[in-house]
């Protein structure tokens, strides 16, 4: 046994011998290995020179106290401890956690009602599907320009004015610490919307129509239908935009930054308006090293949070 | 530039669009896209110079002809903590009122006669903001540091300080009596009086243009703020006033001044940045001091319709300041006589610098607190100055 045994081993490290004989670069060539190398290229260095040099970097300024001008030292996990012990960060992640939680309760259901009443819709689909996607058409900046002169204050603001007309308001929208966080999350979900409720619209038409007649034939009501059958037939797309929305949510940068940058008094103060006030805020040059060790903690809470997410969902998903 | 080029033959000045931010400064100054010479505020100047992010300029400085006569306070302003020179001053300003006078005649006030007392202040911005519905006095209130700096100067004006000594021993002493007293008058007439409007987050630019809309009674900022309203908000110069700001009857109060710098970029070569210092020369200062480049300036912004005579504060000293605006008397294109408020008063006001340790963080530490006020009808003050100095103090040990 031993005996033929390595003698078929002799024989596979032959053949592979012969094999790498024959693979010369002239047949790696000729098999296609240099074009395909040239069509990679192109996005191995852009993908290494933005995506993965900056991570590295990343990781090696968390470690580091630095202005960018001075040769850096290096400082241990000295800008771990600063982020830790820094007052705002439990302000920040707690606004955060707001943030993603009304944007949850409110922005999740409203592209799935959406998308569903489309889907219900006989004639005009496309024109429905056209208006809800037209804010995520709008630059971010210009939409919350737009929406800061809405929010006014004022009685002469839109929102007031309209509001006024039946008696209600004025309502102070963005310069009251307990009213700017849910402006916020009002205006990012109609600026969001429209992107996820494409997604369910084309989630919904994978969905068996047999399913639906089989639930009117039962005499299902719309609402019995959705719950009966939409719901449990999108529940794996359900669960993706979920875990993209709280990630996305968890990143809120945007919205607090142009409307209040934060304010008023930290009502608004987000993680990654906290780490752009690290490194950006002090006009002395800022601490790099602060802002880098906070990006990475959010990083690896994030990834932690999706596979823990992955973990208790995949029975549910893949039923 | 031209003249310069002609005078300088192997100088060539390339120009670009430059306004001096914080968040993009240090991100040009490590990528290299800043400009040779470029602007920067009082406030951080002399920090940028221990950080190594300014070149020295001491030699060269030192040889100009006109050194010896600049005003010492604001010389210090572009000296670092070894006495290297690593900016040259620009320009200077003191704190003022700015107030509408079209707002002031509609309400039944007397627009030649702004308030000389905070207690007046308080009073006219209620009557403002009940006879024309617009705000009597805002206050800018955002979190970049400009609450901070505008809470600042209310206080310099009842003679608080926000600091102790100097450098990472510097003692914060932002919850003093007198931030306490500013803070309360803010609350009051936002909460009491109602005359402050409905917008509580305007920053430097922002109010600017409020006030130039005509929304604005009264506001707090640089007396060479006029210069931005004509420029970027095209304000009707007829509603335009100006009086110096309402100073305690308190031997430490004052008005709090501060100013721009010019300076070079630390990574120049020896060539550069001689000829960096030349353009300073040429560009910046001359016209303070020669009689012929002050007016060749002066004209060419009149004829471009840009604002000359803006009040600013001597670099040299109040003699000269005077002499220099002699020659450009021709050439005064903003509405002096409405100024004339401010023009009266302020060379006889104690004029303050900014806090000197960590003066951003110190700023931005009082941010949320005026935030607060504004916000937050239960806002306790003590407990949040308690707060914020605690902020500050750590910024300040840490020499942030």
């Amino acid at each position: 046994m031993d005996a033929i045994a390595e003698i078929e081993v002799e024989g596979a490290a032959l053949a592979r011998r012969q094999y790498r004989v024959r693979r010369s670069p002239l047949t790696w060539v000729r098999g296609g290995g240099l074009s395909t190398l040239l069509f990679v290229l192109p996005r191995l260095l852009a993908f290494g020179a933005f995506s993965w040099y900056p991570i590295v970097r990343t990781v090696v300024m968390s470690l580091q106290h630095t202005n960018l001008v001075e040769s850096p030292t290096w400082v241990g996990f000295d800008n771990f401890r600063a982020v830790l012990n820094d007052p705002l960060l439990p302000i920040a992640v707690k606004n955060t956690a707001y943030f993603a939680f009304l944007a949850l309760i409110f922005g999740y259901p409203v592209p799935l009602a959406a998308a569903v009443l489309m889907s219900e819709a006989r004639r005009g689909r496309s024109l429905y599907s056209v208006l809800a996607y037209l804010p995520v058409v709008i630059p971010p900046v210009v939409a919350v320009l737009l929406w800061k002169t809405f929010y006014d204050a004022g009685s002469v603001g839109v929102f007031n004015t309209v509001l006024g007309w039946g008696h209600l308001g004025p309502y102070p929208w963005l310069q009251s610490q307990s009213w700017a966080m849910p402006s916020l999350v009002l205006e990012s979900t109609w600026a969001n919307a429209g992107a996820t409720v494409i997604i369910y619209l084309a989630a919904l038409t994978a969905v068996n129509p047999e399913l639906y007649e089989a639930a009117a034939v039962d005499g299902a009501t719309l609402w019995q239908k959705v719950w009966h059958v939409t719901l449990p037939q999108l529940r794996g797309v359900l669960l993706v935009t979920m875990i993209l929305q709280i990630i996305g949510t968890a990143q809120v940068f945007l919205e607090p930054f142009l409307f209040t940058s934060g304010g008023p008094a930290n009502a608004t103060l987000t993680v990654l308006l906290l780490i752009y006030d690290y490194a950006f805020g002090n006009s002395l040059g800022g601490d790099y090293g602060m802002a880098t060790a906070l990006s990475l903690m959010l990083a690896v809470f994030l990834a932690l949070f999706s596979l823990a997410y992955l973990r208790a969902t995949r029975s549910w998903s893949t039923e | 530039m031209a003249q310069f080029e002609k005078a300088n033959p192997s100088i060539k000045v390339k120009p670009v669009e430059y306004q001096w931010t914080a968040p993009s400064f240090a991100a040009k100054l490590a990528a290299g896209t800043l400009p040779t010479v470029f602007e920067v505020p009082f406030t951080d100047a002399r920090t940028l110079g221990d950080n190594g992010q300014l070149a020295d300029l001491t030699g060269g400085a030192r040889a100009l002809p006109y050194f010896s006569k600049y005003n010492k306070a604001v010389l210090a302003e572009g000296t670092d903590s070894k006495g290297r020179i690593i900016a040259l001053p620009k320009g200077a300003y003191a704190q003022a009122l700015h107030y509408n006078r079209k707002l002031f005649a509609e309400a039944g006030l007397d627009p030649n006669k702004p308030p000389k007392t905070w207690a007046q202040v308080i009073r006219d911005a209620l009557q403002i903001s009940q006879k024309t519905g617009k705000a009597g006095y805002v206050q800018m209130a955002k979190d970049d540091n400009t609450a901070g700096w505008i809470l600042t100067t209310l206080v310099y004006t009842l003679g608080g300080r926000m600091e102790k000594g100097s450098g990472k021993d510097a003692v914060a002493t932002l919850n003093n009596a007198q931030t306490v007293t500013a803070l309360n008058m803010l609350k009051r007439m936002r909460w009491t009086d109602n005359s402050m409007g409905s917008n509580f987050d305007y920053g430097w630019s922002d109010i600017n243009q409020a006030f130039a809309a005509g929304n604005v009674g009264m506001y707090v900022s640089g007396s060479d703020v006029y210069t931005n309203l004509v420029q970027a908000s095209k304000v009707d110069p007829s509603i335009y006033g100006l009086a110096a700001l309402p100073i305690a009857k308190s031997k430490n109060a004052g008005v709090l001044g501060g100013g721009t710098e010019v300076a070079v970029k630390p990574t120049v070569g020896d060539a550069e940045k001689s000829a960096a210092l030349k353009w300073i020369d040429f560009f910046y200062e001359r016209p303070l001091v020669t009689k012929a480049r002050a007016r060749q300036n002066a004209s060419t912004l009149a004829a471009n319709k840009q604002p000359v005579g803006v009040p600013a504060l001597p670099l040299f000293n109040k003699k000269q300041y005077d002499l220099a605006n002699t020659w450009i008397k021709p050439f005064i294109n903003v509405p002096l006589g409405q100024m004339k408020p401010f023009l009266t008063d302020i060379f006889g006001q104690t004029l303050i610098p900014e806090p000197a340790a960590s003066t951003q963080s110190v700023y931005h530490a009082l941010d949320p607190v005026v935030e607060a006020v504004l916000t937050d009808r239960n806002a306790n003050i003590q407990s949040l100055l308690d707060q914020a100095n605690k902020t500050a103090q750590a910024a300040i040990s840490s020499g942030k």
